[in-house]
């Protein structure tokens, strides 16, 4: 971030010259919330732009932004790309949604695609993933897997991507186990390792034998193999280095198809803005290997929800299910609507404590 | 609500891991800033300590031997500030931010080769007898080495600035850095050594995290860990006592407030998490009511001539 901070500099400092050379290129932009090299979602997001690179070659420039704050501070990076020439910017954190959308109104001739939220513009995109359907199979196989039948849960954010994780593996770790309890810690941050370890080892130390995270870093796995006896669940990337144990399963996110195809429709001028929510069926959201410590049977139940997931057999949200506090959500096999889970701002049936407002 | 299963042993042997690496870093730049030198690149020192003792620690397969490495790693950096600051003149604020910046970057550059790896682990010190007695034994004898460093580490600060003719001196040019030359020390040889203590505490502090507290490398690891720190000294009047406390007191409302949170304590998460801060800063305050002061020459560039 710093350097191209200072090479952003120089090459203003340097004026048009330089940007006139490039100008028959098709220059994307990235804006990420971590650093590259967190192991987990940005990692996968800046697969996507080497993917991106590798695909179009000498036809595309990227340029990237690490550890960009979500706020006020997002708005002057993502203006900044902008103003670097970017003819389409990719901003990957639910909390760049207000500052790409006041930027996209300043640069009509700029495509913005944002991650994970819900607004758009006439030149503004928004894709996520559903992330759901990989909660689903982690849920089941972390619902079998318990002895102690606590599932510890480190949360990020109280965002509905969020909270959706959370009720989709808590019905499915439910339904294989009725015992099972949830035991969730609020973390408010996307990347701290420090704090994404502290917050497994309190959850191991209250009895949890399961770790799941909606954190960015490989912290939890850590933590949890030097507690020992404890499976974790790789988040946004394979995190395969810590397998077959703890991890034993993950939800790999799979950018690059979709910044290859935004990208040719950018050059093609056939961009436009959508509404893109991607699942496993179209290779968005993959399950990453099921590691040998999982029983074999539970593997195989695995696979087939996770087919049946890709085939549209089945939907992770299916009914009968009810809100936390006990009223109707879903009638006998009624399936969730998007604008529902889009918003999801509540717990199934079961779940304890409150969303944080 | 459970209260119960939150184990108070466990929950006061995490809070001293968890204290560790604030309580080493904020040392080293407590005896920077009594010298007069305010070293605003703690973050990125401890960065590279991170990395350096990380590997380090990786290529020979001794903690130990990374932990001085993350010493040597931080003090090379900070050494770097000090050539700036004391022989440059630069500003101190403007190096100590662009150290920041230089050691994240410097730190994932150094990295690259070093994403998921395991390091190996740092023993415990399990202490004869000591470690056996109930309660008390695993809360305050079995740790790891770091831990009672950090402690012996305010002691010997503590008695160094307070009670030795090094430490007089150190505090005479961090108060009036005219008058100490006048006196005839060396005040620019003495920041020197004060920035190269903090640079190499700071490292210490860092590679604590990447080895012991997490661990393992990631970039950006230390997350604002050494603003933290950096705050502490403040609001700890420049003691290494009340450091201490405030080391203590954060590390111990953050590893509380994730308990509380897991065992479903019927309190907004959102207080649970501003909590570590408002607490710590809340007590330090109304502990420096007395009238604790910064160091009379703090950030000011000293020349000889002047």
């Amino acid at each position: 971030m710093k350097l191209t901070n200072l090479l952003t500099g120089a090459a203003l400092a340097l004026g048009l010259a330089t940007s006139a050379g490039a100008q028959d290129k098709t220059k994307v932009g990235f804006i990420y919330v971590g650093p590259i090299g967190d192991g987990g979602w940005t990692y996968e997001h800046d697969k996507g732009r080497l993917a991106v690179e590798q695909h179009f070659g000498d036809a595309v420039e990227t340029v990237y932004q690490e550890s960009v704050p979500e706020g006020a501070d997002a708005e002057r990076a993502i203006t900044q790309m902008a103003l670097q020439g970017a003819d389409l910017i990719f901003t990957t954190s639910f909390g760049y949604m207000e500052p790409t959308l006041s930027v996209a109104g300043k640069f009509p001739d700029v495509k913005f695609e944002h991650a994970t939220g819900y607004k758009t513009a006439p030149n503004m995109s928004v894709y996520s993933a559903r992330f759901y359907e990989g909660r689903a199979v982690q849920g089941h196989i972390a619902g079998k897997m318990t002895k102690s039948n606590v599932i510890g849960y480190i949360a990020s954010f109280p965002i509905p991507e969020v909270i959706r994780g959370i009720n989709s593996a808590y019905i499915h770790a439910k339904r294989v186990n009725p015992d099972v309890e949830f035991k969730i810690i609020w973390a408010y941050t996307w990347f701290d390792p420090a704090k994404e370890a502290d917050a497994a080892t309190a959850l191991i130390e209250q009895g949890a034998d399961v770790i799941l995270q909606h954190t960015d870093s490989t912290a939890p796995q850590a933590a949890a193999e030097k507690a020992g006896g404890v499976i974790t669940f790789g988040q946004a990337s394979d995190m395969g280095e810590y397998a077959p144990l703890p991890r034993v399963s993950s939800i790999i996110d799979n950018w690059a198809p979709y910044y290859i195809a935004r990208t040719q429709a950018v050059m093609d001028g056939t961009w436009e803005s959508v509404n893109t929510w991607d699942g496993i069926a179209p290779g968005m959201v993959e399950i990453g290997e099921i590691s040998d410590a999982v029983p074999a049977d539970v593997k195989s139940e695995a696979l087939a929800m996770k087919d049946a997931i890709a085939s549209g057999d089945y939907h992770p949200f299916t009914g009968p299910l009810k809100k936390q506090d006990g009223s109707d959500w879903l009638a006998d096999g009624e399936a969730a609507d998007d604008a529902t889970l889009a918003g999801m701002n509540f717990y199934v049936e079961g779940l304890e404590g409150d969303i944080p407002q | 609500m459970d209260l119960s299963s939150i184990n108070p042993i466990l929950l006061l042997a995490s809070l001293m891991v968890a204290a560790t690496p604030i309580l080493i870093a904020a040392l080293g730049e407590l005896v920077a800033e009594r010298a007069g030198v305010l070293n605003l690149g703690v973050e990125g020192m401890m960065i590279t300590g991170a990395i350096c003792g990380f590997a380090v620690a990786v290529e020979t397969g001794s903690p130990l031997l990374g932990f001085l490495a993350a010493a040597v790693g931080g003090a090379l950096l900070s050494s770097l500030f000090a050539l700036l600051t004391q022989f440059a003149l630069a500003n101190q604020v403007a190096s100590g931010l662009a150290l920041t910046l230089f050691g994240l970057g410097l730190s994932s550059l150094m990295g690259q080769g070093y994403v998921g790896v395991k390091p190996p682990p740092t023993a415990k010190l399990d202490i004869p007898l000591l470690g056996d007695i109930p309660v008390l034994g695993p809360i305050l004898f079995a740790h790891d080495l770091m831990v009672y460093v950090g402690l012996a580490l305010v002691l010997a600060v503590w008695a160094f600035l307070k009670y030795s003719r090094g430490g007089l001196i150190l505090r005479a040019v961090g108060e009036n850095h005219e008058a100490a030359h006048a006196l005839g020390y060396k005040v620019v040889r003495v920041r020197v050594m004060a920035i190269l203590f903090g640079g190499a505490c700071a490292g210490l502090g860092g590679a604590y995290i990447s080895l012991v507290r997490v661990p393992q490398w990631t970039e950006g690891m230390t997350a604002g860990a050494g603003w933290i720190a950096l705050a502490l000294v403040v609001f700890a009047s420049w003691k290494a006592g009340r450091v201490l406390l405030g080391a203590y007191l954060f590390g111990g409302v953050t590893v509380l407030q994730l308990n509380l949170q897991a065992a479903g304590v019927d309190i907004p998460v959102e207080y649970l998490s501003m909590s570590p801060y408002l607490i710590t800063i809340l007590v330090l305050v109304i502990m420096s009511a007395d009238r604790a002061r910064a160091p009379a020459s703090l950030g000011r560039i000293f020349h000889a001539s002047g």
